[in-house]
This record gives structure tokens, C-alpha cells and sequence, in this order.
């Protein structure tokens, strides 16, 4: 089975965010990044543990610059094959999808795993356009997935519940909670990743069709108000007063 | 013309998909145009959407079930016959996965998760958190069109308006699917974390899974969805589904009640665009203190109980 994995790199959640003056460009000196955790922990894994027990290949790819590399190496190290890096900055969804779907369509794989969502924006959006460029279904919030010759049965997240499918390959799916339970890389698997290949492909391009005006930073909250511990009829009178829930 | 899809369950009309009308009826108006409803077949409720701002509703026949590539066809008929400016969903779980469909195959802009628009230069412009809640992002569409997803709770349900809504039908073929549906499991009788309004959550605090109890009574008493911090659902102690934040779910409740959860940075991500956020919590350098709008600090297993008797008081 032939299964690519896309990895995106967010900023680890405890980073400090920071503008430039006119607010329209992160800045992303002194930020540590990571490797997004629906890709690490849920897809990649679930993708080695596809190849292990019924054999296979998993590719990693991933848009941006050579900065990522580092992140890279530690898909490989946590087991994935090879790796492929697009040239580019990676500056929207549109463009990342696109990128990736004519990578694709070069070299054709069984299943293309996206994560759920990269957390520093919470789009969710490489993967269903990703789908819709491959012209493939789309399995989103993916839980569980079992594949018996060729036939895929998975369990996707809904609103308040969840729905168990069944279709053939190859198809997109996003990887959510559940998929399988995060690995770390060991020793072996770290040195092994050296000696793997990650191979650099130019971009193409794309055009796109929204444009970030500016960032904002939220103004501070007015501070908390505490309420005596022996006197909660003051919170019941907020419940029903201020908040108006009672 | 401004185009919502609008979902419903057993006949009523999503609250999801309420708030998406709402946002694209006031969009609709800023803008100048109207604001039209695609529903399938048999939900419309007239004057409740008409009370949303919504004035025209076209009713297409589906299966119960669609797939992302038949949904997607769906919108993309519907929009080749109306020819809307706009086209706005929810981003519940079905808009997140047709969201981006939509948008490459139109060759439209998606600007997703939003939860304010407003106008500047003569244009809409929209507002979404990034992140993790740390900053807003505005975005802009580069023409006068696009797909607008709106997140659940990020925007309100607004009925204050009074259109008269004309309904017809909308000839839309579907293909057939390449997904089949074997099962869908729904949580009975409960309210989706991502549709509840209160939100009373709970974390490590609470020593045991059998502790749980005062929780969902107080969660009873204000008619509110349960939530917990990750370890407590990684522990087993809570079904995952109800894990909140940067690995769990995003949520924007109007009222979200931390107990006995420290407030870490990576709950924070999932729970600090509440609109009102409650922190109950023993030690008083908890974290969690810092993004609260009320706090009381004291024993979990004193406080609930009497909080829940006081309630019941005042009912
Ligand atoms: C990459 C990454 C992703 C993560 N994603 C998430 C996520 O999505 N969601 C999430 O929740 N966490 C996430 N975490 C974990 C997060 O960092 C915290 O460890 C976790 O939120 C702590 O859970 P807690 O507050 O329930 O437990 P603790 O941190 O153990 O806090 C328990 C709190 O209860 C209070 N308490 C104890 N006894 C009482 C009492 N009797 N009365 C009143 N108060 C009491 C304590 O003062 C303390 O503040 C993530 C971590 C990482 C590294
Ligand atoms: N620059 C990127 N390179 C490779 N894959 C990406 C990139 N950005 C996003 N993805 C994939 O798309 C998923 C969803 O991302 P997003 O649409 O940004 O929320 C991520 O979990 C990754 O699997």
C-alpha cells in the first residue's frame, strides 16, 4: 500500500505571539515551532502501523522552506520512508493543496493522510481542497480505519456522534483523535533517519483568492471576579442577573 | 444574493445552521442583497427563517445520506442556477469537510471559522481567531465573492428580523456516491459539545471518575453540555469526545465553568474565546484565574454541592 502523509509545522502552543508593525506579518524569531499533532501523533502513525502489518511504503510531504527540515527528520525518525519537501513558503491553503495534489498526480499513492486541522489557524482546509484538486473522496475527522483488500471502513467525527463508512481507494482522509496513539522516536529510528531521502521539488504556482488584511491581538480580559466560596447565592444571582442561563 | 446551506435534524433547523443564516442575512445587508436558504427537501420552516432574514428558500431532494463529493455537487448546481456572491455555511463538521471542495471547484475564495465580518473600504472584511486564541486574523476576499464558513457560536443566532420567505423547488441531480454509510451513531438526547450554549467542564481536580456525578447534576441544573481536560479523557475517566482544547475540540460556549482544571495553555486554546468563562479552583495562582471573567477559590468538593443546592433553590 502507498501512503503519503502531509505534515504542517505550527508554533509550539506556549510560544509568544508577535506582529510585525503593521500587523500583517507573524514574526517567527525566538518562536520554537513543532510538528502539528494530528499529523505526528495520529496520521504518521497510523500510516507506519498500515505498512507494518500489511506492507507498503509512507512518504512524507511537506510545503515550506528548509527551515522545516528538522521537523522532517523526525517524521523519518518516527518511521516513515522518505521524505519530500516543496519549495515554498506556504503561505495559504489554496497554494499548499495545490502544491500537493500535482505531486500526486505524478506519483499516485493509495491513501494521502492530512491532519485534522494545523492548530496555530484551525483551518482545516488543505484537506478537503487537496481532495477536490485529486477529484478523491474525502474521509474528514477520521477515528478509526481499518483496510481489508483494498476496501477502506472508517469512522468519521460528526456533531455529537460519529459515522462509520466504507469505500475503495484512494482517497484523502483527515486524521483526528483516535486514529492511533502517539510513538516517539528512538535512537535507531533517529540515525536511520539521517540516511533517508529527502528530495526538494520546485513549486508551481497557484492563484489564490483571499488576501490577509491585518492581525489583531485580543484586549486584555478586565480581570476576574472572585466570589466568596461561602456565599454562592452571588453566583446563582450572576447565573440568572448578568449571564441570564437560569 | 447571498446563499446559505441550511442543515436540519428531524425536521428542525440546526442551530449551527441558524447562525449561519443570521450571518448571511446581516451580510446580505451590508452588502445590499438578499438573503436566500438552500435546505433539503421537507424542513422549512417559514417564519422562523424568515425571522433570521431569510427571504427565499429553495428545497432540493436528497438521499439522508451525502457524501462530501455529492454535497460539494450539491452547492455547486445550487450555485451555478443562483449565482450568488456569497456562499455561507457553518463550519460545523459537514462545512469543514466541504468547505475547501466547494472552494476549488467554484475557483472561489474560503475564508473559514469566522466569527464577525465587518466593512472597510467598501468591503466586507473577516475576522477569525488564531493562534490558539492568542490573536484575531482579518481576512479579505480579492473579488466581491466568495465561501464564508461561520464558526459554531462565533457568531449568534439573531430572530429580530421579519422577511416574508417565498419557498421553491430547486432541481438538483446527485450522483451516485463512492462512500457508503453502514452506521450512524448519535449521542441521544444530548447537545453537542460544539452547539451547547453552557459548558460546565472539569478536569484532574476531581480525583476519580466517580466524582463526576455532582458535575452532571450541576450540568442538569443549567441545561448545559459536559466537558473535560484532556488527561481526564485520556485517563478513561471521560468519553474523548468530550475533550476540550489544542488537540481536542474548539469551543465558544456564552458560558464555559472550568472546575478543578489548572488552565494550561493548551486548554486555554480550546475553550478562551468563551464568551463568559467561570474558573473554580483551589489554588488561587492557578492559571486558569487569569483568563476567567468570575472565579471562586475553594475545595471543588465543598463548592459543588452547595452551588448545586443553592441553584436548586432558586429554581
Ligand atoms: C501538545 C500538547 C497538547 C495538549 N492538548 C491539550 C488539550 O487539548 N486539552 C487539555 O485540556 N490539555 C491538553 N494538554 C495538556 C495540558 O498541558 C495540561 O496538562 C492539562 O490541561 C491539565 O489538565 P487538568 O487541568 O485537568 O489537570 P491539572 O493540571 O492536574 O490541574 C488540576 C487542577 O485542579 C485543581 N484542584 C485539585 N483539587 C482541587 C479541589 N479539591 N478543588 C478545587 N480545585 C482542585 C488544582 O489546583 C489544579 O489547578 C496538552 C499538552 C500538550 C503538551
Ligand atoms: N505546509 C504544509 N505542508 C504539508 N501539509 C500541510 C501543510 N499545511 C497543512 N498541511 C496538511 O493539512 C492539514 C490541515 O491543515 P490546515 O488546513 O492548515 O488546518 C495538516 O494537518 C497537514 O496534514
Amino acid at each position: 500500500m502507498r501512503l503519503l502523509v502531509c505534515i504542517s509545522k505550527t508554533p509550539d502552543t506556549t510560544s509568544k505571539i508577535r506582529f510585525d508593525a503593521d500587523s500583517k506579518n507573524f514574526i517567527e524569531e525566538g518562536v520554537q515551532f513543532i510538528l502539528n499533532p494530528y499529523d505526528e501523533w495520529y496520521s504518521l502513525v497510523r500510516a507506519i502501523e498500515i505498512r507494518e502489518s500489511i506492507g507498503g511504503q509512507v512518504d512524507v510531504i511537506h510545503v515550506g522552506n528548509t527551515s522545516s527540515d528538522i521537523l522532517i527528520r523526525k517524521a523519518l525518525a518516527i518511521g516513515a520512508d522518505a521524505a519530500f519537501r516543496i519549495e515554498d513558503e506556504a503561505s495559504n491553503s489554496t497554494s499548499v493543496a495545490y502544491q500537493i495534489a500535482e505531486f500526486v498526480k505524478s506519483h499516485p499513492y493509495d491513501i494521502v493522510f492530512v491532519g485534522k486541522e494545523t492548530i496555530d489557524h484551525n483551518g482545516s482546509e488543505v484537506g478537503s481542497k487537496l481532495a477536490a484538486f485529486l477529484n478523491l473522496p474525502f474521509v474528514s475527522f477520521c477515528n478509526h480505519l481499518e483496510i481489508t483488500n483494498n476496501i477502506a471502513v472508517c469512522s468519521m467525527e460528526i456533531d455529537g456522534g460519529n459515522e462509520i463508512i466504507e469505500l475503495n481507494i484512494p482517497f484523502v482522509l483527515s486524521a483526528a483523535k483516535g486514529l492511533a496513539e502517539q510513538r516517539i522516536p528512538n535512537m535507531k529510528g533517529i540515525i536511520d533517519a539521517k540516511k533517508k531521502p529527502l528530495n526538494v521539488i520546485a513549486k508551481v504556482n497557484v492563484e489564490n483568492h483571499s488576501e490577509l488584511v491585518r492581525f489583531e491581538t485580543p484586549a486584555a480580559k478586565s480581570g476576574v471576579r472572585m466570589i466568596d466560596p461561602d456565599k454562592l447565592d452571588e453566583m446563582v444571582d450572576i447565573f440568572k442577573n448578568e449571564l441570564k442561563i437560569i | 444574493m447571498v446563499l446559505v446551506l441550511l442543515e436540519h435534524k428531524d425536521g428542525e433547523i440546526k442551530k449551527s445552521s441558524k447562525e449561519a443564516a443570521s450571518f448571511a442575512a446581516d451580510l446580505a445587508m451590508s452588502t445590499g442583497e438578499k438573503a436566500v436558504g438552500l435546505i433539503a427537501g421537507g424542513a422549512t420552516n417559514s417564519n422562523e427563517l424568515g425571522a433570521l432574514g431569510i427571504e427565499e428558500i429553495f428545497e432540493f431532494e436528497a438521499a439522508d445520506y451525502l457524501d462530501s463529493q455529492q454535497w460539494t455537487q450539491v452547492i455547486e448546481q445550487a450555485y451555478q442556477k443562483l449565482q450568488p456572491t456569497f456562499i455561507v455555511l457553518s463550519n460545523n463538521s459537514l462545512g469543514k469537510s466541504i468547505g475547501g471542495r466547494i472552494a476549488v471547484r467554484l475557483n472561489k475564495g474560503l475564508i473559514s471559522n469566522v466569527i464577525q465580518f465587518k466593512s472597510e473600504e467598501s468591503k466586507p472584511i473577516f475576522r477569525k481567531s488564531v493562534y490558539s486564541g492568542k490573536a484575531f486574523a482579518w481576512y479579505a476576499f480579492q473579488s466581491n465573492e466568495g465561501i464564508i464558513s461561520v464558526m459554531p457560536h462565533g457568531y449568534g443566532v439573531f430572530p429580530n428580523k421579519n422577511k416574508q420567505v417565498t419557498a421553491s423547488k430547486i432541481d438538483i441531480s446527485i450522483p451516485s456516491g463512492n462512500v457508503k454509510l453502514k452506521e450512524r451513531n448519535l449521542l441521544k438526547g444530548k447537545t453537542p459539545l460544539t452547539e451547547a450554549d453552557i459548558v460546565v467542564s472539569a478536569g484532574r481536580g476531581l480525583k476519580d471518575p466517580s466524582n463526576w456525578k455532582m458535575i452532571e447534576e450541576l450540568a442538569d441544573l443549567l441545561n448545559a453540555a459536559t466537558a473535560c481536560s484532556r488527561p481526564v479523557a485520556d485517563a478513561g475517566w471521560r468519553p474523548h469526545y468530550e475533550h476540550v482544547g489544542q488537540t481536542g475540540i474548539a469551543i465558544r460556549p456564552n458560558v464555559y465553568i472550568a472546575i478543578g482544571i489548572s488552565g494550561a495553555i493548551q486548554h486555554l486554546a480550546g475553550v478562551n474565546n468563551s464568551k463568559n468563562i467561570v474558573v473554580i479552583n483551589k489554588d488561587p495562582e492557578a492559571p486558569f484565574f487569569k483568563a476567567a471573567d468570575y472565579g471562586i477559590c475553594g475545595d471543588l468538593f465543598e463548592i459543588i454541592p452547595k452551588l448545586n443546592e443553592a441553584l436548586r433553590r432558586a429554581k
